[in-house]
């Protein structure tokens, strides 16, 4: 058998890998692309050229400003989730990684308590999700709490299928994906320079925020890029944990798919697209511009 | 670093500590209100403990076809596990080498992490569904069906999920391999095949472990890119999102308990696996100069 040269190996090893990928995301992805220009009628997707979807999309979106259509104002509803979500996250996700990275002294108990962390993350979101119903429900464990220590006096509504809810929920499932490439990049800060910081006076606080912090960065974006994108696509947690009764951009896109809209649904997963990739093209280059400083 | 522990320890440690339970608490207490009694409710106190809400599920009260879900969402699981960890491990060897599209291949598998699943699952339906159509116009509506199902369209859909995971652990693991073992293995007259499976693989094997982990655990609980991509029947996941629309009694409870069982299983028989191996390697004889 003649010898195959070295990148023909890795091009054989590499194809069933680009194989999923081509068929399975790429080229949904072009076909997403293109339905957003289709047409539709009550039975069928109709092939031929419109922008009668994005256009109804933004349906007086620019006449009727100040005031937002709904399209301005969903996204507007999901960014604001984003940030919020993204903000704690981060907060937990990087004292949870500090704690590990810093005051943890053997790798084993590292492990272990990293372990922890991830178990839930290899269970299913959904329980994870109703997991919150008999706590904060109206008659939940929270309420009977509040109730019996005379702190209300009557049960409150906002706990359960609220905006708050939402956040509490995606909180809860994400702050993993934000506290693993934190504590990944924290593992790799060399320990003497967090010496040399102390012994040139500095304060454990500016040693967190002038040494910690600056050499963790690509953990924190690369942590920041997973819970931005899936809190701006996210529709099952927003649907469980709002009631099916908060908006979000992934939901509008679930809606059109459940009516069978599926063009419509095509130009607004487009849109997603567009806004996910502007928000992490802001992302990495709040990184690639420190690295220049 | 040794002695006394500074404040900022205890503060953080307790931190931690808050976190876990924020972790768990909830978790917990469902599969505790899973064994409510036949009277009991959705929410404490508990109106006794019985199995009642378990063997309600399992004959199945309507809503539910439990034991079929169940099936196609392990068969699903497995296939996707198989797969993600032979094409991760593939992958994995052929970015040591240096290939032509490389850098392309990695990106791509980061952006199908990123993509949100709703657009990937939509992308996908839609692949289908214009296939599909094909078929109806070329062989007709009584030869063709569909080509939209749980080892078609949604293996393709788990795969893009698992697939990145794979191929991030893999990239972990041999940016810290020791390149000079194969070396050695080449020299003393291995031919690649022999240096993959006698020296390569066992260093591997307990990373591979965890794409298995990976592969099967996030395909068991997947929903977002299932929820368009899987044609006409439900996994699991689908079956349990359809009752929390209507959450009346522990039946949902019940439900998830055992969805998680199964999830702790497979995480203990994995990580029982990587404890076993390092166990074995440690007590191995240092062989090293001896010859063999």
């Amino acid at each position: 058998m003649k010898a195959l040269t070295k990148e023909k190996v890795a091009w054989l090893q590499a194809t069933p890998m680009a194989l999923v990928f081509a068929v399975f995301f790429l080229l949904p992805l072009l076909f997403v692309l293109i339905v957003s220009f289709w047409d539709y009628n009550d039975f069928e997707m109709i092939p031929t050229f419109t922008l009668r979807q994005y256009v109804q999309s933004f349906d007086g979106c620019i006449t009727s400003l100040p005031s937002l259509c709904t399209t301005f104002a969903t996204y507007l509803e999901t960014i604001k989730l984003c940030f919020l979500v993204w903000a704690i996250t981060l907060l937990i996700g990087f004292t949870l990684a500090y704690f590990l990275a810093f005051h943890v002294r053997t790798t084993t108990w590292r492990i272990a308590l990293s372990l922890l962390c991830t178990i839930p993350f290899w269970t299913s979101n959904v329980i994870r999700m109703i997991a919150w119903i008999p706590l904060l429900g109206r008659n939940g464990l929270v309420n009977a709490s509040l109730l019996k220590a005379g702190l209300i006096s009557q049960p409150q509504e906002w706990l359960l299928y609220s905006e708050f809810s939402v956040v509490l929920a995606l909180v809860h499932l994400f702050t993993f994906f934000m506290m693993v490439p934190i504590l990944n990049s924290m593992l790799r800060i060399d320990p003497r320079l967090i010496e040399a910081a102390r012994d040139g006076g500095a304060s454990p606080w500016q040693t967190v925020w002038n040494v910690i912090i600056p050499l963790s960065k690509t953990g924190i974006v690369i942590g920041s890029i997973f819970v931005i994108t899936i809190v701006m696509g996210d529709f099952v947690t927003v649907g469980v944990m709002g009631g099916q009764q908060i908006a979000s951009a992934g939901k509008i896109i679930q809606a059109r798919l459940d009516a069978l809209q599926f063009p419509v649904g095509a130009a607004n997963a487009v849109l997603l697209l567009i806004a996910v990739l502007l928000m992490m093209r802001g992302l990495t280059r709040a990184v690639d511009i420190r690295k220049e400083l | 670093m040794e002695g006394k522990r500074p404040l900022s320890f205890y503060l953080l440690g307790t931190f931690f500590a808050a976190y876990v339970l924020f972790l768990y608490g909830p978790m917990i207490t469902i599969y505790v209100l899973s064994f409510q009694g036949p009277q009991g409710g959705l929410t404490f106190p508990m109106n006794g403990v019985s199995l009642h809400w378990f063997a309600r599920l399992w004959e199945g009260n309507g809503t539910v076809h439990l034991g079929e879900a169940f099936w196609r969402s392990f068969s699903l699981g497995i296939v996707v596990m198989a797969l993600t960890v032979v094409f991760s491990v593939l992958a994995g060897l052929a970015f040591r080498k240096r290939f032509k599209g490389a850098t392309l291949l990695f990106y791509v598998a980061i952006a199908s992490l990123i993509v949100p699943s709703i657009v990937t699952s939509l992308g996908i339906a839609l692949e289908f569904r214009i296939v599909d159509d094909l078929g109806h116009y070329f062989f007709g509506d009584t030869v063709f069906d569909t080509t939209m199902g749980l080892f078609t369209s949604g293996l393709g859909a788990h795969m893009t999920w698992t697939l990145p995971f794979g191929l991030l652990i893999m990239f972990a693991v041999f940016n810290r391999f020791d390149g000079r073992l194969e070396e050695a293995a080449r020299d003393l007259g291995a031919t690649p095949w022999q240096t993959f499976w006698h020296v390569v693989l066992p260093v591997i094997l307990p990373s591979v472990f965890g794409v298995g982990l990976f592969g099967f655990t996030l395909s068991w609980d997947e929903l977002a890119r299932s929820s368009q991509a899987i044609g006409p029947v439900n996994t699991l996941p689908l079956e349990l999102q359809a009752l929390t629309t209507t959450v009346t009694n522990p039946d949902i409870y019940a439900l998830g308990t055992m969805i998680s069982l199964v999830s702790f299983i497979v995480i203990a028989f994995f990580l029982a696996l990587t404890l076993w191996i390092q166990k074995k390697r440690s007590k191995l004889p240092n062989d090293a100069g001896k010859g063999v």
